[in-house]
């Protein structure tokens, strides 16, 4: 394949570092360089990161909790779930809508690699709010402040990590999935640690620390003993190089390949370590590689189902008008926010492909041009109430189009449109052998 | 009809989606690895309370626990002199009276867990409770059955829209669909027909390569298992819900012969937290009457002897009643095998220990991957160690 051009350069990064492109920065990126295009990525924002709310205050005091009726209790949890599926819908919006875009796809990073499935409202937008403010920050600050996350310490069980009864769950998580990886660490420095986590809890939506369930004990902790505390033990993983190298690793897989390219991750890591963990300055160095625009990493990332939804937005002048459209599409194609299976994130990648989900995302234009129905229903889920927009199947997506936009974008268009759509949907030149592919589908009715 | 008729005349039906590379020679190559036999997994989503389906009836901890959910030992149906099943199985215990069904008790797996995603990702991904395995066991088992040409996504079917976890392997997932004619329908328009023979203008290792591949299984599975399903058509009734008409479909393809080892479908809804009764009698109704149903088409057509049907739920409930008139998360449940072939049947092991109770809940005594393991070597006739990673008791069963 031939090398890109200029305008694909920006259109591959925009791919990667962002959610793609709309017509409007398509247009205005005809004229620019690559680098002036990665620079204004890169660029830090100017505004303070005003947290995303569904609602205001504070929950419920553990008083309040203890006059509630069980029917109030029921019905305030029922609520807060219903209110975390508004602030899924609430960070789609801000996602693709923001001046910010690198911002939130490593927040969006960040919600797999620390995946957890916040059922307090109040717990998922204070765990938002951590994800976006250290995206592109200090790891360790990002660390730091997760662990102390109400979300993270209820899914994982830290609530009730105390001295007389230590639970693993935190500290196993933050070595095999959060910092070092599988293999690098002893059952030994999981028991240990734990205990250096006894006490980390909530109340309401904040953190605290109970002192009087800490264990004091001394610990010894990767060969080292001392009355290490949480802190002392993120520090520690820190200080170990390959934790430099597992998040490099999985940041590469996630912007560049699948296939990781071990001499590449090495000097990242090696650099990424050096520089204290700045993962602005990991994502800088990715993307002025000359390796990332070659064209054995362009077009080979499948987009997991959240940034196929907001790409759609983009490319095709649309919003969806209600909440059922973009719920259904993260269920049917398998990725909800704040709802990903289990603490290891969503598996990604070809995962995301199957007969099913290739199906629906082949059809989903014509559903939401209303050109064909909805013929998709998703499963039940058997625990989550239903709410009133969450139809397994709805009768229709309502979406809107900018139509006049759409004009004016084609107005001074050849006949011979696809080329050109080509050129805007897609990053890379097109092979040879797709212009038959796209006669075809050009002159076909709607099935 | 022969099968090289049948795939010369369907040659000529779907020409096009016939002509992908490979698609006809692994048609072929299947038939010696073939034998015939077949799998059917029914998940009970949401957490079965499986002491209210199999009945400690003589046990007074099971009425002290729940004295207002409990069912009677005159409302029974015995199996013994001590357990029964819950009235609303009729149709099961006609199946058991004649010998069809074993029945499990006390399955479950070290550390439980009780959130209800966590507990089915396990039994669908087969880990241990503290591992995360992102390929579904039976998914494994396709990858590990098509060693080098992966084309037959229709070996494990699920019948519903979306595929699930379990059938998700590394290389080649299942093939999910609701309805055989709905599936091909939706394959055949000839720009999807065209775009699916493209797989071969991509080197092998490329992404794209694996997108046009798998739609290109895609719309060949889907032809092969429409023209061939179409050959038989059921004349049972069975009972108009979702539970029945999945069951239909897929008596429909064993019985016209399509070639799938796998068939999975769920029923929702066992998530009884509130007013357990009416909800879970529904439930346990449309089973055992579709079940009965199904059982029958495949007697008939002399497949019963071939097939082994497992119900499971991601875990049960605890052993107290709560004070809505409900049931909470708990651990171990009972697992049913319906057969027809030489596998003993009856009730295979203890029943439930109620007054050795971990926290409030049953504790495990068969680990499910000793089942997947038994289902696995005996039924699809493969290496459990295999699928499974470790090594696994096959259970005195089959």
């Amino acid at each position: 394949m031939p090398s890109l051009n200029e305008t694909q350069k920006i259109h591959h990064l925009y791919g990667r570092a962002a959610w793609g492109l709309t017509w409007a920065q398509w247009q205005d990126f005809q004229k620019q360089s690559p680098e002036k295009a990665l620079n204004d990525l890169l660029k830090p924002a100017k505004a303070s990161l005003l947290p995303l709310k569904v609602v205001e205050g504070e929950p419920p005091s553990l008083v309040e909790l203890r006059d509630m009726s069980k029917p109030e209790r029921q019905e305030m949890l029922k609520n807060s779930r219903k209110q975390v599926v508004m602030l899924n819908l609430a960070w789609l919006k801000e996602i693709s809508q923001s001046p910010h875009p690198l911002r939130e796809k490593m927040a969006f990073f960040w919600h797999d690699h620390f995946a957890c499935q916040p059922k307090n409202v109040y717990h998922a937008q204070s765990y938002l709010q951590t994800l976006r403010q250290h995206a592109l920050g200090k790891f360790e600050d990002l660390l730091l402040a997760i662990a102390k996350e109400p979300a993270m310490l209820q899914f994982l069980n830290n609530q009730q990590n105390r001295k007389a009864s230590p639970n693993e769950n935190f500290a196993r998580e933050l070595m095999e999935l959060f910092t070092l990886g599988r293999g690098h660490y002893t059952e030994q420095d999981i028991k240990e640690s734990a205990r250096a986590f006894t006490g980390w809890a909530f109340e309401g939506a904040n953190y605290i620390f109970r002192s009087r369930v800490h264990d004091y004990g001394t610990k010894t902790f990767m060969g080292k003993s001392g009355n290490f505390g949480g802190e002392d033990i993120i520090r520690m993983i820190l200080e170990n190089r390959q934790t430099a190298t597992y998040l490099t690793e999985k940041i590469y897989r996630f912007f560049v390949h699948e296939r990781p390219n071990p001499a590449r991750i090495q000097s990242l890591a090696q650099s990424f370590y050096a520089s204290g963990y700045d993962i602005g300055q990991l994502l800088s160095s990715i993307f002025n590689a000359e390796w990332f625009y070659a064209s054995e990493n362009v077009g080979q990332l499948i987009k997991s189902p959240v940034e196929y939804l907001i790409g759609l937005q983009k490319n095709l002048f649309m919003q969806f008008v209600s909440p059922e459209g973009p719920i259904f599409i993260q269920k049917v194609l398998g990725q909800m926010l704040f709802n990903p299976p289990n603490v290891a994130g969503w598996p990604g990648g070809r995962a995301w492909i199957d007969s099913s989900t290739l199906l629906f995302r082949l059809r989903l234009p014509e559903v939401l041009y209303r050109l064909a129905e909805i013929e998709v229903e998703v499963k039940d889920e058997s625990d989550v109430e239903k709410m009133d927009f969450q139809a397994n199947r709805p009768q229709r997506i309502q979406a809107q189009f900018d139509q006049a936009r759409i004009q004016q974008a084609w107005a001074s268009r050849p006949e011979n449109l696809y080329a050109p759509l080509a050129d805007y949907l897609l990053n890379r030149p097109l092979p040879q052998y797709q212009s038959p592919v796209l006669e075809r589908l050009r002159g076909l009715p709607p099935q | 009809m022969k099968r090289r008729a049948f795939l010369k005349q369907s040659a000529l039906t779907t020409a096009g989606t016939m002509l992908i590379p490979g698609f006809l020679k692994a048609l072929e190559s299947k038939k010696a690895s073939q034998n015939g036999k077949i799998l059917v997994i029914i998940q009970w989503s949401g957490g079965n309370d499986g002491l209210n389906t199999v009945i400690p009836f003589r046990n007074d901890v099971y009425y002290r626990e729940r004295p207002r959910l409990a069912v009677s030992g005159t409302e029974v149906l015995p199996l013994n002199d001590e357990l029964g099943l819950n009235p609303a199985l009729l149709g099961l215990k006609k199946l058991y009276d004649q010998g069809f069904v074993s029945l499990i008790n006390n399955v479950g797996y070290p550390n439980p867990d009780r959130s209800h995603f966590r507990s089915m990702d396990i039994w669908q991904t087969a880990s241990r409770s503290d591992e995360y395995l992102s390929t579904g066991w039976l998914g494994r088992f396709l990858d590990a059955s098509c060693a080098g040409n992966c084309q037959n996504a229709h070996l494990a079917v699920e019948v519903d829209d979306t595929l699930s976890l379990a059938l998700k392997g590394e290389k080649i997932k299942g093939l999910a669909l609701k309805d055989t004619e709905k599936l091909y329908r939706a394959t055949q328009s000839p720009g999807l027909k065209f775009l699916a023979q493209q797989a071969h203008t991509h080197p092998e290792d490329d992404t794209q390569h694996y997108l046009y591949k798998t739609l290109a299984e895609t719309v060949s599975s889907a032809a092969y298992v429409y023209e061939k399903a179409k050959t038989y058509r059921s004349r049972y009734t069975y009972p108009n819900h979702a539970l029945g008409r999945q069951l239909k479909t897929i008596a429909e393809m064993i019985n016209s012969g399509v070639d799938t080892r796998v068939y999975y479908t769920s029923l929702g809804g066992f998530d009884t937290h509130v007013n357990q009764k009416p909800q879970q009698d529904r439930l346990l109704t449309a089973y055992s009457e579709a079940i009965e149903v199904f059982v029958q088409d495949l007697r008939d057509n002399d497949r019963l002897k071939d097939t082994v049907i497992m119900t499971f739920s991601e875990f049960g409930r605890r052993v107290a009643q709560n004070a809505s008139n409900g049931t909470d998360h708990g651990t171990a449940n009972n697992v049913f095998l319906i057969h027809g072939g030489k596998a003993q049947a009856g009730i295979f092991n203890e029943m439930p220990n109620l007054s050795d109770l971990d926290e409030g809940d049953l504790k495990f005594t068969v680990d499910f991957r000793r089942i997947y393991a038994t289902l696995l070597q005996k039924q699809l006739q493969f290496d459990p160690g295999k699928i499974l990673g470790s090594h696994f008791e096959l259970l005195k069963w089959g």
